[in-house]
C-alpha cells in the first residue's frame, strides 16, 4: 500500500490539519474584534461622560456654581438650583445606609458565622437574593399602598408627642422622606449583605479556630476577631450600598413627594437628584432640559466618586487577603 | 521543672466544668446577640413576604386573558389590560440583549484570555465595575442625548440602547469570570495541538464557559426587564401595540409607574396585576440563571 507523503494530502481530506490561511485571517480578525469591544467599553464610558457633559455645557455656562447652591427650581422664571435635591439625595441615602447597613451586616453575620444550620441559611440567602430581584417600581407601588398607610399613624403619633424634636417636626401627610428611606434601605440591603458575606468568607477559617481555641464564645470571636478582620470589606459594602442608594430612582420618585425643600424632618416630603430627573424630564422644555442635564452631571459626579472609593476599598481588601493579583 | 504530673495526679483532680451555663454573663451575651441577628433576618424577610402577598392577592385578582392582551384603559373606563406593555418590555429587552451580549462576550474574551494583564484590560475592567454603580436613570439621560435628540423622537430603539448600557456591565463581568474558570491545561492542550488562539477560544473556552456566560446573560435580562428609569424619557409610553421600533413604546414598568399615581381604582388594580406579571418575568429569568449555572467547572 503506497503511503502518500504528508505534503500531498489536501488539508480538507484530513481531520487534523494545520490551520489554513483562512484560519489565520479569521484568527487575527476575531482578535481585533475582541480588542475593539474591550476598547469599546472605555469609549462607551467616555461617550456617556461627553454626551451628558456636552448637553450640560449651556447650563453650566449660564448658572455656574450658583446651580449647586440655589434652592429654587422654577421653570417659569428659569431659576434652577439643586441644593434641596442634593440634600434630599444625601439625607435619604444616609438614612437608608443606617438601616440597610445595620441589617445587611447583621444578616451577613447570620449567614456566615454558623448562627443557624447551613440549610436554613440557604433559605435566607434566597430571600435576600429575591429582594434584589424585585423591580424598583414594584417597591414604589408597595410603598404607596402598604408602607405609607402603615407608617402614617406611627409618624403622626411621634409628631404629636415629640414635635419639638427636629426629626419629627412635621406630620406625614402621604409621601415623604421616611417611607422613601425605608424602601431605599430594603433595596440596598442585598448589596450590603452580599459584599459583607464575601468579606467574611475571605477570612481564613483558622482565624476563627484560633479564637475559639482561646476559649471565646461565638460572639466574642465575631466581635473581637471576625468583624475587625472584615472591616475593610464591610466598609466597601457600605460605600457601594451608599452609591446604589444615591442613584436609585423610581421608588423614590414615587414615595418621596418631589418637593424641593430642605428639612430635617423625617416626615416632610423632599426630593432627590434622580427623582427630579425622573419626574421633570419627560415634560421638560428646551431650557429645563439643559438644567436637568447639569443636574444629571452632578449626580454622575457624586455616584462616580462614591463608587470609585468603594471599589478602591474592595480591591485593597482583596489584596490584603489574597496577595497581589 | 521539679513537679512532674503523672497520670494518676491528673485523674485525681476533679474534671473541669466544660460547659457554660446559659445565664452566665458571656454566654448570655452571646445568646442575646444571636437572637438579635435572628430578629434582624426575620425582620428583613417581612418586606419581601409582604410584597409577594400583595402581588398574589391584589395582582392575582385581575389576572386573565383580557388583562394580558387588551390595551390600557383610559380614565374612567373599566376593564382593559396591558398586552402592549408586555410586548414592549420584551421587545426592548430583546434589543438591549442583541446589542450588549455580543459586545459584552467579545470584550470579556479580551479581558479573560487575550490580554488579561494588559493596560487596556485593566482600564476596561475597572470601568465596567464603575458602571455597575452608574444610576440607571443616567443611562436614560445618555440614551436621550445620544438617540432621542438625534432621531427626533422617543423610540423603542432608544429604550433598547439605554437597557443595553445597563446590561453590558453584567454580561462582561460574569462572562470574564466564567472564562477565567476554564482550566489552563485545557487551553494548553488545545494550543499543543496547534490551534490558533481563536480556535482555542471558539472550541475550548467558550463551550466550557457557556453555562457561566448564560447565567450572566439571564441575570442581565432579568435586571433589564425590571428597569424603568432608563425607559422614562427614551421609550416614553404608548397606548397601542408596537408597530415600529422608531416610535414611543409601552413597557410594563412605566405602566406601573403611570397607573400607580392615578386616582382610578381600575388603573391601580391593573398596576398590581402588571407588577405581578413583571415580577414573574424577572423571576423566570433569575431561575433560568440558576438552572444553567454549573455547580463547578
Amino acid at each position: 500500500m503506497p503511503v502518500t507523503p504528508l505534503t500531498q494530502v489536501t488539508s480538507a481530506s484530513r481531520v487534523s490539519r494545520p490551520p489554513s490561511q483562512a484560519d489565520y485571517t479569521w484568527d487575527s480578525l476575531f482578535r481585533s474584534l475582541a480588542y475593539a469591544c474591550a476598547l469599546g467599553i472605555i469609549l462607551l464610558v467616555a461617550y456617556i461622560l461627553w454626551e451628558i457633559g456636552r448637553q450640560a455645557v449651556p447650563a453650566i455656562g449660564h448658572y455656574g456654581l450658583s446651580f449647586i447652591t440655589g434652592t429654587a427650581w422654577d421653570v417659569s422664571r428659569q431659576h434652577f438650583g439643586v441644593l434641596p435635591q442634593i440634600w434630599g439625595t444625601l439625607y435619604s441615602s444616609l438614612l437608608a445606609l443606617l438601616f440597610g447597613g445595620l441589617f445587611g451586616v447583621a444578616i451577613a453575620i447570620f449567614l456566615t458565622q454558623d448562627v443557624i444550620h447551613a440549610r436554613l441559611a440557604a433559605v435566607f440567602r434566597t430571600i435576600v437574593e429575591m429582594l434584589a430581584a424585585i423591580p424598583s417600581v414594584v417597591f414604589g407601588l408597595w410603598g404607596i399602598y402598604v408602607l405609607i398607610p402603615l407608617l402614617r399613624p406611627v409618624a403622626n403619633w411621634l409628631h404629636a408627642q415629640l414635635g419639638w424634636f427636629p426629626l419629627f417636626s412635621t406630620d406625614l401627610s402621604g409621601p415623604g422622606l421616611a417611607p422613601a428611606a425605608l424602601v431605599l434601605s430594603i433595596m440596598i440591603l442585598p448589596t450590603v449583605a452580599a459584599i459583607s458575606v464575601d468579606a467574611f468568607r475571605r477570612i481564613p477559617y483558622k482565624v476563627k479556630e484560633a479564637a475559639f481555641g482561646m476559649g471565646t464564645t461565638r460572639w466574642e470571636a465575631i466581635l473581637k476577631v471576625m468583624l475587625p478582620t472584615a472591616t475593610s470589606g464591610i466598609l466597601a459594602a457600605l460605600v457601594l450600598g451608599f452609591g446604589r442608594a444615591l442613584g436609585e430612582t423610581m421608588a423614590l420618585a414615587m414615595l418621596i413627594g418631589n418637593s424641593n425643600q430642605i428639612s430635617l424632618s423625617l416626615f416632610s416630603p423632599a426630593n432627590t437628584l434622580a427623582s427630579l430627573l425622573a419626574s421633570n424630564f419627560p415634560e421638560a422644555g428646551h431650557v429645563e432640559v439643559q438644567a436637568l442635564m447639569y443636574a444629571a452631571l452632578v449626580l454622575l459626579a457624586i455616584t462616580f466618586l462614591v463608587n470609585v472609593v468603594g471599589l478602591g476599598i474592595e480591591q485593597y481588601t482583596m489584596r490584603k487577603f489574597e496577595g497581589r493579583k | 521543672m521539679n513537679s512532674v504530673i503523672t497520670t494518676g495526679d491528673a485523674l485525681a483532680r476533679p474534671t473541669p466544668r466544660l460547659h457554660r451555663h446559659l445565664v452566665e454573663g458571656r454566654a448570655l451575651k452571646s445568646l442575646i446577640l444571636s437572637i438579635l441577628t435572628w430578629l434582624a433576618a426575620i425582620l428583613a424577610s417581612v418586606p419581601l413576604l409582604s410584597v409577594i402577598y400583595m402581588l398574589i392577592v391584589k395582582g392575582g385578582a385581575r389576572i386573565s386573558l383580557e388583562t394580558l392582551t387588551a390595551l390600557p384603559p383610559a380614565g374612567f373606563e373599566t376593564g382593559g389590560g396591558f398586552g402592549n406593555a408586555i410586548v414592549g418590555t420584551l421587545a426592548m429587552v430583546g434589543i438591549g440583549a442583541a446589542l450588549s451580549v455580543p459586545i459584552g462576550i467579545l470584550a470579556a474574551v479580551y479581558l479573560a484570555i487575550l490580554g488579561p494583564n494588559s493596560k487596556l484590560a485593566a482600564t476596561s475592567r475597572f470601568l465596567a465595575k464603575v458602571m455597575t454603580g452608574l444610576p440607571s436613570i443616567l443611562a436614560g439621560v445618555f440614551a436621550y442625548a445620544a438617540m432621542v435628540v438625534v432621531m427626533g423622537t422617543y423610540s423603542a430603539l432608544a429604550g433598547g440602547v439605554a437597557l443595553a448600557v445597563l446590561m453590558l456591565r453584567t454580561v462582561v463581568l460574569t462572562a470574564e469570570e466564567a472564562m477565567k474558570q476554564v482550566p489552563q491545561r485545557m487551553k494548553d492542550a488545545a494550543f499543543g495541538m496547534g490551534c490558533t488562539r481563536s480556535q482555542v477560544i471558539w472550541k475550548v473556552v467558550l463551550p466550557t464557559a457557556l453555562p457561566g456566560i448564560l447565567t450572566g446573560v439571564m441575570l442581565a435580562v432579568a435586571g433589564a426587564a425590571g428597569e424603568s428609569a432608563p425607559l422614562l424619557f427614551t421609550a416614553l409610553f404608548s397606548n397601542y401595540y408596537l408597530s415600529s421600533l422608531t416610535e414611543p413604546t409601552a413597557s410594563l414598568s412605566i405602566l406601573i409607574y403611570n397607573f400607580s399615581a392615578m386616582p382610578f381604582e381600575n388603573q391601580i388594580e391593573l398596576a398590581w396585576t402588571a407588577s405581578l406579571v413583571l415580577v414573574l418575568i424577572v423571576l423566570v429569568f433569575n431561575i433560568l440563571a440558576r438552572l444553567v449555572r454549573q455547580p463547578n467547572v
